[in-house]
């Protein structure tokens, strides 16, 4: 057994380990690191796959994003005093049955795979070239299924005007109630001096990097909105209005362009979201910047949360 | 050459190890949030740093490393800021372990 299969059994037994901590902690606020920590531990085990792209995205994503928007959660039950609600004995049995249910029919799936599997990937390799991209998650996520792309893009919008939509009439248009950090703390403003600049250039990195290497328009914009959000956490700038004129269109920007570059495509390539021969690399890199800049707005919002307060005049 | 380096990687990144399993003890084993902020904030530094250090002669070319080194410095600075952040909270609150 090499050393690498040890590291790997000790990963597994400690991925599953903190999924079952996760689901027994009786306490939301452990629950929620307990997952936090679990889609770090994903990310390893994404990278030792050699899925880099899904690795990040998973810390980004699932480890960064979505504990934050758990923990926001948390800590608005804990102001609404939603904590005492108890769950009757049924509906706990019938939640873990269809869970079991769940992950027994993946489990099934995986471990069942047919003698030779199909794939799609040497078909993508020979001819990513065509293209000029380098990295042939790019390729597969902008060339071949650009469709799935513009729909995931399109679904952030669509799960951001969910949370809109749960404001009260009186405060439509008017600022999420991202919880700030009410004592005004010398460090924490330090930190969201110094860090944005850093976290910007890591951002622009990563939007350009995608292209040939793993990295892309969602691990970018993901640096981005927690970088945004920390400016507003520590009070250096407004949470702004909903109705901002700068802010609905920086939320479109990335699934207009790709949506126009993809009907133009009808006329200059001969089919939806296909690139003219020669232009599909500077095309690409513009998509993905303007959704870099979409899904950073687009996931600060989501993490700012519901509209509390009515527009100032 | 090539296997001085080697030597030097392996007895780093191990220092650097040895660093985040004692933070590791620590974290479970010290009386208080502060003490425990203490232990965590050595693995940040000089484990890290250790082990940054120690693969800094296999990466390939200088922006590798440049990159090694600047995680080490912003672990440095998100550790030494949530650390603040953290003891201020505690010593606010007062220390209840």
């Amino acid at each position: 057994m090499t050393i690498f299969a040890v590291f790997d059994i000790g990963l597994v037994v400690l991925i599953l380990g903190i999924a079952v901590s996760t689901i027994a902690a009786r306490d939301a606020f452990a629950a929620v690191i307990g997952f936090v920590v679990y889609g770090l531990l994903l990310s390893i085990a994404w990278v030792r796959l050699a899925a880099v792209d899904v690795a990040l995205t998973e810390a980004a994503i699932g480890g960064g994003m979505t504990g934050m928007l758990m923990l926001g959660a948390v800590a608005r039950l804990r102001f609404a005093g939603g904590n005492d609600i108890s769950i009757s004995l049924p509906v706990r049995f019938a939640t873990a049955v269809l869970c079991a249910l769940v992950a027994a029919g993946l489990a099934i799936a995986v471990l069942s795979p047919p003698d030779a599997i199909p794939t799609l990937a040497p078909m993508v390799m020979e001819n990513l070239a065509q293209s000029g991209l380098g990295n042939p998650v790019a390729g597969v996520l902008f060339v071949y299924r650009a469709l799935d792309t513009l729909l995931e893009k399109v679904v952030l919008i669509l799960a951001l005007l969910g949370v809109w939509s749960l404001a009260p009439d009186s405060v439509w248009g008017g600022i999420p109630g991202l919880r700030v950090y009410a004592r005004r703390s010398s460090t924490l403003t330090f930190l969201a001096q110094l860090l944005p600049p850093v976290g910007i250039v890591v951002a622009i990195y990563m939007c350009w990097v995608g292209a040939k290497e793993p990295g892309g328009a969602f691990q970018g914009g993901t640096v981005l909105a927690a970088m945004w959000l920390l400016v507003m956490i520590a009070g250096l700038k407004r949470v702004p209005s909903i109705g901002q004129p700068w802010l609905r269109p920086l939320l479109v920007v990335g699934p207009v362009i790709f949506l126009a570059i993809g009907l133009a495509g009808m006329v200059l390539a001969n089919a939806f979201l296909a690139y003219p021969p020669g232009y599909a690399k500077p095309l690409i890199v513009a998509v993905e910047v303007a959704l870099t800049l979409s899904i950073g707005v687009a996931l600060g919002l989501l993490a700012a949360g519901p509209l509390e307060q009515a527009q100032q005049q | 050459m090539n296997l001085a380096l080697d030597i030097f990687t392996v007895s780093a990144v191990s220092a650097g190890a040895l660093f985040f399993l004692a933070g590791t003890v620590g974290l479970l084993r010290f009386p208080d949030s502060l003490t425990r902020l203490h232990a965590l904030t050595k693995v940040d530094n000089l484990g890290l740093g250790l082990v940054v250090l120690g693969l800094l002669p296999q990466t390939n070319g200088l922006f590798g490393a440049l990159k090694l080194v600047s995680i080490w410095l912003l672990v440095q600075l998100s550790g030494a800021i949530v650390t603040q952040l953290i003891a201020g909270t505690v010593r606010r609150r007062g220390s209840n372990g």
